[in-house]
């Protein structure tokens, strides 16, 4: 049987806009690991690495490490983790900790996206609805958050990689369902600008603008308006 | 605040994640205290150890709560990791069996549902998806004795306790899955040698009765 010859290094299967990328941009970052990124055209035209890479889903993100495909992006951010271990490491070390933060990041991870992806394709109650439920999400965080720097603690960690590269799509959401993340949850909006400030997030994060217009050339595509 | 010592489990006696917990419980030999919670009238003690779901299962260690399933199951593994390891050493082999375990959590449970809530055409693609699901599953499990490789593990336990259902879910659907996916059957059997997994798992006709009930007090007819 022949054995395939194994590329060394890490690549990012990768799509500007996507924020479940963005995460593992900001984790290799902050653990200072070079990869590679290969941008794919999402979603007419996937290569046959993704395809090959990510059979079961088909999607970004996926990091190739010595050839070998990790998919999913939190699983991904655990495996990160647990190969890098000694530079900025993600999850505290005590296991009651761990699964606390892993409690966080699943919930953002479950809610967020799907949230904001009604926020902005639909309109009427939907739309209305779906604004209401986030700002609940995002007011429940903010009670998760309390006076804390980060949701780590002082350290900026796993939830706040979950959770930042969603900031971008703040000013969309915005716009689409009329409404201010900074009136309705200001502590959210603080804690943004401070992970900001951090070189892995304000590197991996699009302009809001460019994911309004994202969006915007998105709607026009399906007739969405 | 005075904090109760031990391990406490809030579940549900049907619930195929409260049983990913107590298998892990058992394959770890960690005592617990058992309390079964009426899913119909919640109690103000789930209520406030899980306010964010409201959901079974809860593992409550000292007093402090742990939520969902898979969650729970590696606090578990790490916490009494001297014995039985669940999810393995290499950090390839663990991102894989998460992976695998996130898309059961993603697809089983709902897809089953579909198999017995829908009629019709709705019923039959949804017993397509089913098969299709677990093909991948065979597919992953290969001619292995269990999805851990020799030993049982991680990804044997987030979905064994879904075989109870399936003798409810081919009653509905009428499919079997022996015939679809007999590799998963075999592995199933040899997950059931194992006193943590039979002493846990329902028994296939209550959970058929308990469907019974569900599709009753939800109004679907059968």
């Amino acid at each position: 049987m022949e054995e395939e010859k194994r590329e060394k290094g890490v690549i990012l299967l990768d799509f500007w806009v996507s924020p479940f990328s963005q995460r593992l941009k900001i984790a290799m970052d902050e653990k200072n690991v070079e990869f590679e990124c290969i941008e794919e055209d999402i979603p007419n035209n996937k290569s046959q690495l993704l395809l090959k890479s990510n059979p079961v889903y088909k999607k970004i993100p996926v990091l190739i490490h010595d050839g070998k495909p990790i998919c999913e992006s939190m699983v991904i951010l655990r495996y990160i983790d647990e190969v890098w271990p000694h530079q900025a490491p993600l999850l505290p070390s005590d296991p009651y900790s761990r699964a606390i933060a892993s409690f966080w990041a699943d919930f953002i991870d479950k809610k967020v996206y799907d949230l904001g992806t009604k926020i902005w394709m639909r309109s009427g109650e939907v739309q209305e609805t779906a604004k209401q439920e986030l700002l609940a999400v995002m007011k429940t965080l903010e009670g998760e958050l309390g006076e804390k720097e980060f949701f780590g603690g002082d350290v900026f960690g796993f939830v706040d990689i979950t959770l930042v590269p969603f900031y971008a799509w703040f000013h969309a959401y915005e716009i689409f369902a009329k409404f201010s993340f900074e009136e309705e949850c200001p502590k959210i909006v603080a804690w943004a600008k401070r992970c900001m400030q951090r070189d892995s997030v304000c590197k991996a994060l699009p302009e809001p603008k460019k994911v309004y217009e994202y969006l915007l050339d998105l709607k026009a595509t399906y007739n969405l308006y | 605040m005075a904090r109760e010592k031990g391990v406490v489990l809030l579940d549900f006696w049907v619930s195929p994640f409260g049983q990913r917990v107590r298998i892990a419980l058992a394959e770890k030999g960690v005592d617990y205290e058992y309390k079964e919670q009426d899913l119909f009238n919640k109690s103000e003690h789930l209520l406030k150890s899980n306010p964010v779901y409201k959901k079974i299962p809860v593992l409550l260690h000292d007093g402090k709560p742990i939520c969902e399933s898979l969650i729970i199951v590696q606090y578990i593994d790490e916490v009494w990791s001297d014995k039985a390891p669940l999810l393995p050493d290499e950090p390839l082999a663990r991102a894989n069996a998460r992976f695998w375990a996130d898309f059961i959590d993603k697809k089983v449970y709902e897809c089953g549902t579909r198999l017995w809530k829908l009629k019709g055409e709705e019923q039959e693609a949804a017993k397509k998806e089913f098969v299709e699901i677990f093909k991948l599953l065979q597919g992953e499990l290969g001619d292995r004795k269990f999805f851990g490789g020799e030993t049982f593990g991680f990804l044997d336990l987030a979905l064994v306790p879904f075989v109870a259902w399936f003798y409810a879910y081919e009653t509905f659907a009428k499919f079997s899955m022996d015939e679809e996916c007999p590799k998963i059957v075999a592995w199933a059997k040899r997950c059931m040698e194992r006193e943590s997994v039979s002493k846990t798992l329902s028994d296939p006709n209550k959970v058929y009765e308990f469907v019974l009930f569900l599709k009753e007090k939800f109004g679907v007819e059968y």
